[in-house]
């Protein structure tokens, strides 16, 4: 057994190290995992890695939305004013999913088109995706020319 | 009139509190010794007051006065009372109501009951306690009145949002404050010690039931948390690393490090600094999770206001509150000296990695909770989710689960694995051995991912490795806390094996369906028997009726629907669930598309309610180790007694 000051300088040793290795390791994860938002016009001149996971908020463009035969999977459109990305869902929409409001999807670029996995739109007038509290059309051109 | 007096109880418990913290810190400096009498029932008093003015809210509620602005805002009178009533707490300024009020009463039980402290720390941890209600109080009156009047009431309120309107709002807040808060008696507890410098075993003896007690209702509010979002959210998850979820965790785990250093300081006197730092990092992991929640920061369902002075209040509360405790923590950790000594394959071995992996669980899940919020003020916005935290905190958690297996059986001071070999005997080979059979099988099945087949094969391990401390000792004699070991440890291995079960078996089915048409999902057929309007109290609804089947056994109708809200006017779909012993049918109704279809989303999730059932099990493991420690307790009070008594009267 070590002398108390030794366990002392080991425990906190150990827990140093604990601690390095936590924020290392995250730092490490974050830069590969975390999910970026990209309004269209991001999206459309730097598009992510297939396989990443990102967030595409933006407005649903005004009778782009499209029912396919199936019944569950929707065809719509998301504009930021510059640029329109297509996008494609399959499941139950959002009660506030409407044309000409804001919408982030969740999901990935395929060749050209964005599959959307979810879709957060907003809950009610108070309770709105952090990306998209207030977003119209013209905030979304602000949000653009902000990031830039 | 109502209003007027519980503000009154309000401001009244405020400047008890400032009298408090007064009285406390004058008798802690000897200048006004004959104090020292009043700082107890100032802190029952204030905690009374504090309950009066929450029962002043709910009553408020419960009646429906338009005239005060937060009920105008937040109810209606055509609400059903159950939610008048938990609405009181469905928004901002009753939350923090309901906060100060849980802190007050504690304080207030703490001041009551606790006896074993000596006097001098008892006075800090009281004027610790004080100090930080103070702040919160501050909060409440100058920042977030719940009880402001408006001079022209409106004819009807705005209601509540449809989301909270569920059974889980009358149980999920309350006790998840029960346990955020109730860490605020360990941070004043290490506040106390820190100031007298008594650390030592009977400082963590004392401490610890409180600690248990918060720990015990923060694991059943995270679970209950858990399976209403799970239940209402209608995306089949029960855990999305949504910044609120992570800020209920932070506590947890800071809480669940310190409840094992504790026994560690109370059965061998060792681990001193770092028990009295977890101490102040559990309330202050509480106090940033307030701040995530309710500065505005972050925009949910769980986020009522946003006002930027709010935000900075609970800022600079939270850097005093924070910034204080670990100022006074440097000062004085050179003079708590470290303590007993043990080997690294000890028991007190085992319970120091077990607190460092979750000092690093802590980490990363507080790392990925601001990042984004960090990234943002620098203009880049991200969000970080299951993608980030289920590896990485994995990473921690299965070395963490690994020792777990052995660490109980381990000696305190000093062992040896061959002792424990030798003293298991083969039994020792059987949750190895049971796991790599279950790995081996589930491989062979395949289509399993690596996280999903790791917890599967861990889950049966640690069950049965858990169960080892029982083995040899005579049941009917084993202290409860010993039982509650068992049970908690049993109960991270089954919500384990319930999690695992989920991601790695669950089948979903999307479709759109015509009245009469079946399909299947897992072993399921489901047969859509009709659609039909429904009406209920505040809402309309479109029902779908579902007769449901299991591998042809009889069948059972399930009836989710999509339901439209008149007060908030709001459209929300309500789930419908079928348990059996093996899984959980869970069903969604969408909205009905062109060809006369009605949407439909089915999951078939084998298992999923262990992760709840395990939840509940943790929690149950803690009421045992608490009804251990206090009977046993109480037991040596009586016997105090009856001594000092009997000495009494044979005039000693």
């Amino acid at each position: 057994m070590l002398k108390p000051k030794h366990q002392r300088m080991v425990l906190l040793a150990a827990a140093l190290t604990a601690l390095l290795a936590a924020v290392l390791i995250a730092a490490w994860a974050l830069r590969h995992q975390a999910s970026y938002f990209y309004v269209p016009s991001e999206i459309k001149a730097h598009p992510p890695e297939a396989d990443r996971s990102v967030r595409l908020g933006g407005m649903v463009r005004r009778g782009s939305v499209h029912n396919e035969a199936d019944g569950v999977t929707v065809d719509f459109i998301v504009s930021d004013g510059r640029a329109d990305v297509p996008v494609r869902f399959a499941g139950i929409r959002p009660a506030l999913f409407v044309e000409g409001s804001g919408v982030v999807a969740e999901g990935h670029m395929v060749q050209g088109r964005f599959e959307a996995d979810n879709l957060l739109a907003k809950h009610d007038e108070k309770y709105v995706p952090r990306e998209m509290a207030g977003m119209t059309a013209e905030q979304a051109r602000q949000t653009v020319a902000q990031t830039k | 009139m109502l209003a007027e007096f519980a503000l009154a109880a309000l401001w009244l418990a405020a400047a008890l509190a400032a009298l408090q913290l007064l009285a406390g810190v004058l008798v802690l400096s000897e200048k006004a010794l004959v104090l020292g009498g009043i700082v107890r029932p100032l802190a029952v008093v204030q905690g009374l007051l504090a309950l009066a003015a929450l029962l002043g809210l709910i009553g408020l509620f419960a009646t429906t006065d338009l005239s005060v602005a937060l009920v105008a805002e937040n109810s209606h009178s055509a609400k059903p009372m159950l939610y008048k009533i938990a609405g009181t707490w469905g928004n901002h300024e009753g939350s923090m109501l309901l906060w100060v009020a849980v802190m007050g009463l504690a304080g207030s039980f703490v001041a009551l009951v606790e006896r074993r402290l000596p006097e001098r720390t008892m006075l800090a941890t009281l004027a610790g306690q004080a100090f930080v209600s103070l702040g919160f109080y501050a909060f409440l009156l100058l920042a977030s009145n719940p009880f402001a009047r408006l001079t022209q009431p409106p004819p009807e309120g705005n209601g509540l949002n449809p989301l909270l309107q569920d059974p889980g709002l009358a149980f999920h807040p309350p006790t998840l404050y029960l346990g955020y808060v109730g860490l605020s008696i360990a941070f004043s507890f290490a506040i106390g010690a820190l100031v007298t410098r008594e650390v030592g075993p009977a400082f963590a003896r004392a401490m610890r039931p409180w600690v248990l007690g918060a720990w015990i209702f923060l694991t059943l509010g995270i679970t209950a948390g858990s399976y209403w979002a799970y239940y209402v959210l209608g995306w089949g998850g029960w855990w999305f690393w949504d910044p609120v979820e992570n800020a209920s965790l932070m506590p947890w785990l800071a809480a669940t490090a310190l409840l094992h250093s504790c026994s560690v300081l109370a059965a061998r006197d060792a681990l001193r600094a770092w028990t009295v730092m977890l101490g102040v990092v559990a309330f202050s992991m509480s106090m940033i999770g307030t701040f995530l929640v309710r500065s505005g920061i972050l925009t949910s369902v769980h986020a009522f206001a946003v006002d930027p002075l709010r935000g900075k209040f609970i800022l600079a509360l939270l850097a005093i509150n924070i910034g204080g405790a670990l100022t006074l923590f440097a000062l004085r950790a050179g003079s708590v000296t470290e303590g007993e000594r043990f080997s690294v394959t000890s028991r007190e071995g085992a319970l120091v990695f077990n607190n460092v992996m979750l000092t690093g669980i802590l980490g990363i899940v507080l790392i990925g909770t601001l990042y984004p919020l960090v990234t943002e003020a620098v203009g880049v916005r991200v969000s970080v989710g299951p993608p980030y935290f289920n590896p990485v905190t994995a990473l921690f958690a299965l070395p963490m689960m690994l020792v777990m297996m052995v660490g109980p059986l381990l000696r305190w001071r000093r062992d040896a694995p061959g002792r424990v070999a030798r003293a298991q005997g083969w039994v020792m080979a059987l949750p190895p051995v049971v796991g790599v059979v279950t790995a081996a099988v589930f491989i062979a099945h395949g289509g399993i991912g690596l996280l999903p087949l790791i917890g599967l094969s861990l889950a049966p391990a640690l069950a049965l490795a858990s169960l080892l401390p029982l083995r040899g000792r005579d049941l009917t004699r084993l202290p409860l806390p010993v039982w509650g070991m068992v049970v908690a440890h049993f109960g991270i291995a089954v919500a384990m094996a319930g999690m695992a079960s989920d991601s790695a078996f669950s089948t979903e089915r999307l479709i759109a369906a015509h009245v009469g048409e079946e399909t299947r999902v897992g072993p399921w057929a489901v047969r859509l028997a009709g659609v039909a309007p429904v009406a209920g109290p505040n809402w309309t609804a479109m029902e779908a009726r579902l007769v449901v089947r299991y591998d042809g056994a009889g069948a059972t109708t399930l009836t989710p629907q999509s339901r439209t809200y008149w007060a908030p006017p709001q459209t929300t779909g309500v789930s419908a669930l079928l348990t059996r012993w093996n899984g959980q049918l869970y069903t969604v109704m969408g909205e009905e598309v062109e060809g006369d279809r009605w949407q439909l989303r089915l999951w078939w999730k084998p298992f999923v309610p262990l992760i709840w059932l395990g939840g509940a099990l943790v929690a149950l493991g803690g009421a045992l180790a608490l009804l251990g420690r206090v009977s046993a307790d109480l037991k040596r009070i009586s016997v105090r007694t009856r001594m000092a008594d009997r000495r009494q009267r044979q005039g000693r």
